[in-house]
């Protein structure tokens, strides 16, 4: 058969056509490279967006956060959630102005905080469910089921954090204790402490470098003034201090922070003082080291090797140098009385020297040397609250063997 | 005045921190951040009364020619030496390359790290001393650590291979770590607890003064 010109033209035409049809219908990916994105949104048939969207305040903060909590959606037939974006518009004569993305979470979590907003605002939310659409050529392409508009809601700071209230508790209880014991020796009443042998031997010990015609040294660990500890350990520096001077020994304390200097020199000066010997105190007594944690160390080893102290005191916080120190001093015989509330550290010092407060006994050492009822009482105080927790452990554990009661639950803060 | 003041301030300054704990609103939200960056400034000014402490015993010692003054020497030079290095290395002094950074990389940190070694020969001594079993207390710290040391190395399994799995002495010392280990020393954080909230009070509440100086 044989075609016209113009016949020829036409089934070329056609043949072209046909050839396009196929390459736009078989390669879609072609026309996907001008999105870079590996998503692109899509409209599609309805999908079931979340619901009971409700916006509260988040209890227990100071203010600038709103909480948002909505229903999950029953995912539409063939399609999987991803996740969910939200979406907040600020109030606008009390309508939802323009509504902007602030978070998105994984599908399963229902409960999103936002903690940029304004007390003075109030908000509207969205949230969004993010579904799977399609993918194609490794194209992932997704829809977004927006929800309805939320109602109305703002941020507040509060006054009271709830979830610490047992922490409220505990401290009320502690410090009632501690007043009531405090106001019944300041009455006169006599009060029982046991014996402490570390704090025992403070006489004995300052009473052999006196024999030995040797120096003291006093350690008040490495944190500054604004550890407990160091203040614990400055507290006990004052009547160690006193004692030496009523002997006439030599008590040295290198430091390692400049506040704690300041501090323990004037500790020092006014033990001198006070035993009526202001003459016997020198200024270099009390001296800066460094507040480099080896370097300290290394410092007060040289020191020790070189001058052979009799006694060697260790009080406040320690850390890797505990035991530096602690078996230099041990090296030259000298007796060594440590007290911290590093639990770390404590068996270091356990080996190391002869006597060891263990923890509490640290803050205790202070009334124990004084006596003074004040702070005696604090010290009954102190062990009444150690009695509610041992009475709270064997009750516990009870309940929990039987499986009648989780009384941890009581003692756990939340937030 | 002068046993007052730091009283009011040391009460005023406890009682915010505590409540500031239980208050999350305004201000005692930010109450804790501003003592805290006060203590910061004060601590940072604070530093050049050690310095110059440290630099004025130092300089005793090598004027008055006192035992071991040599040391006092290296100290001043070598104090001397970093504050120029660092002052003159303007405000990138910290960056690789300069003198400071050399100076820390290379003497500083090689120094140091000497010292945290010694640890290691220290904890030896320590426990060859803490080990030996002189009564029944002792004696049971030397069974515990021997499992707990031997439990901790690969040939702790190695010897104990012929044990069911849950004997193997990895798993011996994990178990002590994990029960009597915890228990004692969640026993002493307790007491630290309850010592520490005791001897707060006392400070805020102003009868706890002798690190003030003085008894009363």
């Amino acid at each position: 058969m044989h075609l016209n010109p113009r016949g020829c033209h036409f089934v070329g035409f056609a043949n072209v056509c046909l050839l396009l049809f196929l390459l736009i219908s078989l390669t879609p990916s072609t026309f996907a490279q001008d999105e870079p994105d590996s998503t692109k949104s899509v409209k599609s048939a309805p999908l079931n967006p979340p619901t009971n969207i409700e916006v509260s305040d988040t209890p227990n903060d100071a203010g600038g956060s709103i909480t948002i909590q909505w229903t999950e959606p029953i995912p539409s037939e063939g399609k999987d959630i991803k996740g969910y974006r939200i979406f907040r518009a600020e109030s606008v004569d009390g309508k939802p102005g323009k509504y902007k993305m602030v978070g998105s979470v994984v599908t399963t979590k229902t409960r999103f905080k936002d903690g940029n907003v304004d007390d003075d605002l109030d908000y509207f939310y969205q949230v969004a469910a993010v579904y799977t659409a399609s993918v194609i050529e490794g194209q992932e392409l997704e829809t977004l089921a927006k929800s309805r508009t939320s109602s109305k809601g703002n941020s507040s700071a509060q006054w009271f954090d709830f979830r610490r209230v047992n922490v409220f508790v505990g401290v009320i209880l502690l410090c009632g204790f501690i007043l009531y014991y405090i106001s019944r020796a300041k009455a006169g009443e006599k009060l029982f402490i046991r014996k402490i042998a570390g704090l025992e031997a403070v006489d004995e010990a300052v009473g052999r470098a006196t024999e030995m015609g040797k120096k003291i040294f006093f350690i008040p660990g490495i944190n500054d003034m604004n550890d407990v500890q160091t203040i614990a350990g400055v507290s006990i520096l004052g009547r160690v201090a006193e004692v030496a001077a009523t002997y006439e020994t030599y008590i040295e304390v290198p430091v390692a922070r400049s506040l704690v200097l300041v501090t323990a020199k004037e500790v020092v000066k006014e033990a001198y003082s006070k035993v009526g010997r202001p003459e016997a105190f020198h200024e270099d007594q009390v001296h800066y080291l460094t507040d480099d944690q080896f370097g300290y160390a290394a410092g007060i080893d040289g020191m020790v090797v070189r001058e052979e102290p009799a006694t060697i005191f260790f009080m406040g916080a320690f850390y890797a140098e505990s035991l530096i120190l602690s078996e230099t001093g041990n090296s030259i015989g000298a007796i060594q009385i440590a007290g911290t509330a590093m639990p770390a550290q404590l068996p270091f010092f356990v080996a190391a020297c002869d006597y060891t407060l263990i923890g509490e006994e640290l803050f205790a050492a202070s009334a124990y040397l004084s006596r003074e009822p004040k702070l005696l009482g604090s010290l009954k105080g102190q062990d009444m609250g150690k009695a509610i927790v041992l009475v709270a452990i064997i009750i516990g554990i009870l309940l929990e063997t039987f499986n009648i009661w989780d009384l941890s639950k009581l003692f756990k803060v939340t937030g | 005045m002068r046993r007052e003041i730091p009283l009011i301030i040391t009460g005023v300054v406890g009682v915010v921190f505590l409540l500031q704990y239980f208050i999350p609103h305004w201000p005692f939200d930010e109450m804790s951040g501003w003592f805290s960056d006060w203590f910061s400034i004060v601590q940072a000014f604070a530093i050049w009364l050690g310095a110059l402490n440290l630099l004025k015993i130092s300089a005793q010692k090598v004027i008055g020619k006192k035992s071991d003054w040599g040391f006092a020497v290296v100290i001043i030079v070598s104090f001397l030496i970093i504050v120029i290095v660092g002052l003159t290395g303007g405000e990138g002094y910290r960056e690789t390359g300069t003198g400071f950074s050399w100076l820390y990389k290379y003497v500083y940190s090689s120094l140091s790290a000497t010292m945290f070694s010694i640890l290691a020969f220290f904890v030896a001594s320590a426990s060859y001393r803490a080990f030996r079993a002189r009564n029944f207390e002792a004696t049971l710290l030397l069974v515990s650590a021997f499992f707990v040391m031997l439990g901790r190395v690969p040939v702790g399994d190695n010897i104990s291979f012929f044990l069911p799995d849950e004997y193997q002495l990895s798993q011996i010392a994990n178990w002590i770590m994990t029960w009597p280990q915890t228990a004692g020393q969640r026993a002493i954080m307790i007491g630290i607890a309850l010592g520490l909230v005791s001897t707060s009070l006392r400070i805020i509440l102003g009868i706890e003064r002798s690190y003030l100086g003085g008894g009363d």
